[in-house]
């Protein structure tokens, strides 16, 4: 049988924290500050964790192992290690230049990782309808290719014209209501987990 | 916020607290599931789960970049939620599903998770801790990362649900061109749009948090749903109510 002490401390420890939230009380805010201190250092601490299991428990193990390839999981490691002494070497991660050598070596990846997303997405959208082949896929397409042109500011050529003036600015709206009524079903779908969380129903550890 | 919202928020919150409850209660003695509507992408995923088990392929849940001392927390736990469904109806399997994200934390949770997935279905053999791995620290290092399970000829079942940015395109792009069922849910709205343009049948909106209640009915998780398909009703009556107020000049 699970022990019932865990859920037990995560439910008190959930019922200060909301209470600190809606009682602005002196005594709440006293407990509630170093326990969200507590969960943010645990949080760094498993963030490490999981970044040493990664090197040397995944692509490690991926070296060792003959079958499979080892070329990404040694260039992995080897940059895990440079980066890493190079910040010891140059005393932490503030250093100005440490900061710039990482800078320039990510941004520039970054970058053309979302270059090569942007194309991603360009050819998914052309191929929209052919995988989207109903009414919905159809009303996306077309609203995608109505708001490109709304936004692209060709419109405001016609700005002197009051009607047509007034239509685009009620249909620049329109994909801001949408988005509140996803945004209305997440935040519900977001407060009921919370609550399961809370009473215990729903149990992210093992106890 | 002032006193008076505070005050009518944690009222709302205890009614909430205890609906839920009373619900689930009340489904636990009668024993009768409440009917929900049929989500084909949840559907198909339970087929293609029963395939993997039965053709010896792995499951791929990638659960997102979301960290649990954020404000999108919600989504992680319902991606942890749904990688154990996942993780018990795979326990047949030879192959236990394979969990990738972009958080510490949550990559010690979903570890944690498939462990005591292996320990209750009696298959702690075929646990290894790196089946729920680190995939990369940034949104677009963990979907770099999270690639290179997707394109393991070993994963026919790719399950991406949680905190993505429009970046996680790059991952539901190359699962669907490689075959894969791929289903994708997303609290973030860029991800929804980005899962709708690349994914065959991509859930939208809450639909995210239905997924585990429909992988494995739980009078809770049933419950869940019912409380929230009653709050959505009150919110469009209140849309409604104060829409006419406006119009007709009370408000």
């Amino acid at each position: 049988m699970r022990s019932p002490l865990v859920p037990i401390i995560a439910f008190l420890v959930g019922i200060v924290i909301l209470a600190g939230y809606f009682i602005p009380s002196p005594i709440l805010v006293a407990i509630r500050t170093p326990m969200l201190d507590w969960a943010v250092i645990l949080s760094g601490v498993a963030g490490l964790i999981a970044i040493f299991h990664l090197i040397f428990g995944v692509h490690g193990r991926r070296l060792r192992d003959p079958e499979k390839p080892h070329t990404f999981s040694f260039v992995v490691i080897l940059v895990f290690i440079l980066t890493a002494a190079i910040g010891l070497i140059l005393t932490g991660i503030n250093n100005p230049i440490y900061q710039k050598m990482i800078t320039n070596i990510q941004m520039p990846i970054e970058t053309s990782l979302m270059a090569v997303l942007a194309v991603t997405l360009a050819y998914a959208s052309l191929r929209l309808l052919q995988r989207q082949r109903n009414w919905v896929g159809f009303v996306f397409f077309i609203t995608v290719i109505l708001f490109l042109v709304i936004n692209s500011g060709i419109f405001s050529l016609f700005s002197d014209v009051p009607v047509l003036r007034g239509l685009v600015s009620s249909l620049s709206q329109a994909p801001l209501a949408g988005a509140r009524g996803i945004l209305i079903g997440v935040a519900l779908g977001t407060l009921l987990t919370g609550i399961r969380i809370l009473i215990g129903s729903d149990r992210p550890y093992n106890s | 916020m002032s006193n008076i919202e505070m005050t009518i928020g944690l009222i709302l919150l205890i009614i909430i607290t205890f609906t839920l409850l009373f619900l689930s209660l009340r489904q636990r003695r009668t024993g009768k599931s409440p009917a929900f509507r049929r989500i084909a992408s949840i559907s198909k995923l339970k087929r293609a789960v029963g395939l993997s088990v039965e053709e010896g392929s792995r499951v791929h849940v990638a659960l997102g970049n979301a960290s649990l001392t954020q404000p999108a927390s919600s989504s992680a736990f319902v991606s942890l939620k749904t990688l154990r469904e996942v993780g018990e109806m795979c326990s047949n399997s030879d192959n236990p599903p394979v969990a990738s994200s972009g958080d510490g934390v949550l990559a010690l949770l979903s570890q944690d998770t498939l462990h005591d997935v292996a320990r209750q279905t009696h298959t702690l053999e075929l646990f290894q801790p790196e089946n729920g791995r680190l995939a990369g620290v940034t949104p677009l290092t963990n979907v770099i990362g999270a690639l290179q399970t997707v394109n393991d000829p070993e994963v026919k079942t790719n399950v991406l649900i949680g905190n993505f940015g429009s970046e996680a395109g790059l991952l539901s792009t190359v699962s669907q061109e490689k075959g894969s069922l791929t289903i994708a849910a997303s609290d973030s709205l860029t991800a929804q749009a980005t899962f709708f343009a690349t994914v065959e049948q991509p859930l939208i909106g809450e639909e995210l948090f239905a997924v585990p209640a429909y992988l494995h009915s739980e009078p809770i998780q049933n419950a869940s749903l019912k409380v929230q398909d009653l709050l959505r009703g009150l919110v469009v009556l209140t849309l409604l109510v104060g829409a006419i107020l406006k119009l007709v000049g009370v408000l």
